[in-house]
């Protein structure tokens, strides 16, 4: 996996993030470097959405800077969305659309050829086979997510911002995705995740990081 | 398990097609969206000449109005769908991290917008105009003024839908916001099928649409996808 060996530093410094009026936090920094995987705890609504939605560029701190590689993301804008794999609470799927066109069509957001071949491979790996062809409105709240986070196998991101990538997730699912995730670390991935399941993991390195309110 | 190849990357080009094709297929799969606009147009347009009785003279010369009107109003219907099913399912999100510039893939939405909602408007307004009495000479101006209008209309329409985004009564809102745009558009567009009418040449009004289409193509999508910003912010 030559592309992770790369060296990469995601690094937050001095960051306040605000939701309308109210504050969330303030001067939160942080660093990491390939192998580090970054696991946001927190209660309900204190902040751990809003925090990966600035990490992504998708909404603005209220003072601080977000540096991917020494550069600021504001600046690399689409150099750093080509690098960056995010899967929010929506899962981004059109109900219109089969798994494999939803794929596709994320493939190609994300810039890059998608091979039909090797999306059937991994939606059958994830328990998929029978309704991949389907339109995505008769699949159900966990099968929505894993074709969702089938981009994981399926990208090559050397970040991956993930949030709640465990809910409506069976046992076997949620074991496939742990793997893949110190995987992916272990490789030289970076990640970003929150989740409120108590998570061991075979990782390089590590970091909780507790949001309060 | 299957293993992350290295895909080659994609031209911009590529992306910005895939992303106009996908709208259309997913528009294809939910077709009684598509037809209600177009049939809204047949409908309201034909019942004109039913209402206001046989005299050849009085058709043809409200006929530019007529028609341009009812364009007018069913590409505005269609303006709220323009990103509201991509904002509620999360692809809106994913469009403004993807690998394109937001501005461009605001503005190949909005030209699969134009392609479901104004392109057939454009194709079947001849036949419309012929219960008003037009010569063919107007009917190809129609048609033109049509294809360059209804462009323009989208592309404004863009921004109100932009700005609406997420909002309750975002359809009323869309019209209050967008329909002072569009009377430049109705002004010139009609304008130069009235003249055609009346012996003129529509040369004029069909380049100051056209003016409005290039100014329009420069700002439109540069505020829609700012507007798209805001809102998911």
């Amino acid at each position: 996996m030559g592309f992770l060996n790369q060296s990469r530093q995601l690094v937050a410094d001095n960051l306040s993030i605000a939701r309308g009026d109210r504050l969330l936090f303030k001067y939160l920094s942080f660093s990491l470097d390939n192998g580090s995987v970054l696991h946001l705890e927190g209660q309900n609504g204190s902040g751990k959405t809003s925090l990966l939605r600035t990490i992504c560029g998708l909404s603005k701190p209220l003072e601080g800077t977000i540096s991917w590689c020494g550069d600021s993301t504001d600046v690399l804008a689409e150099d750093f969305f080509q690098q960056l794999l995010y899967i929010g609470h929506l899962p981004g799927i059109k109900e219109e659309l089969s798994a494999i066109e939803n794929l596709e069509f994320s493939l190609t957001l994300a810039g890059l050829k998608s091979e039909q071949a090797s999306i059937r491979n991994v939606l059958e790996e994830l328990g998929l086979k029978r309704c991949m062809d389907l339109p995505s409105r008769y699949l159900s709240q966990g099968q929505k997510k894993r074709v969702a986070l089938a981009r994981l196998w399926l990208q090559t991101s050397p970040l991956w911002v993930l949030d709640e990538p465990f809910t409506a997730l069976d046992v076997s699912a949620v074991d496939m995705l742990k793997q893949r995730v110190e995987d992916f670390a272990s490789q030289g991935g970076i990640v970003i995740m929150t989740t409120h399941q108590a998570l061991q993991m075979q990782v390089p390195d590590l970091v909780r990081l507790r949001l309060n309110s | 398990m299957a293993s992350i190849q290295q895909g080659s990357r994609l031209s911009t080009f590529a992306v910005l097609y895939r992303i106009l094709a996908r709208d259309i297929l997913v528009a294809m799969r939910r077709q009684s969206d598509v037809a209600a606009v177009f049939f809204f147009f047949v409908i309201a347009a034909s019942l004109f000449p039913l209402g206001s009785g046989a005299d050849p003279k009085l058709l043809s010369s409200m006929a530019p109005s007529v028609l341009w009107v009812t364009a007018l109003l069913s590409c505005m219907l269609s303006l709220s769908r323009l990103f509201a099913s991509d904002f509620s399912d999360g692809t809106l999100e994913q469009m403004l991290i993807s690998s394109q510039p937001l501005i461009l893939v605001v503005l190949a939405k909005t030209f699969a917008h134009w392609i479901l909602s104004g392109l057939p408007l454009v194709i079947i307004a001849p036949f419309i105009g012929l219960q008003f009495n037009l010569a063919s000479e107007s009917l190809q101006v129609l048609a033109l003024s049509l294809f360059i209008g209804t462009l323009a209309l989208s592309l404004i329409g863009s921004v109100g839908a932009a700005l609406t985004l997420g909002l309750r009564g975002a359809g009323v809102l869309i019209a209050i916001l967008v329909l002072p745009l569009y009377i430049p558009v109705l002004v010139f567009g009609a304008g130069a099928v009235t003249a055609t009418t009346i012996g003129m040449s529509p040369q004029g009004a069909l380049s100051l649409l056209g003016a409005i289409l290039a100014l329009s193509l420069v700002f439109a999508p540069l505020a829609a996808s700012i507007a798209l910003k805001i809102a998911l912010e």
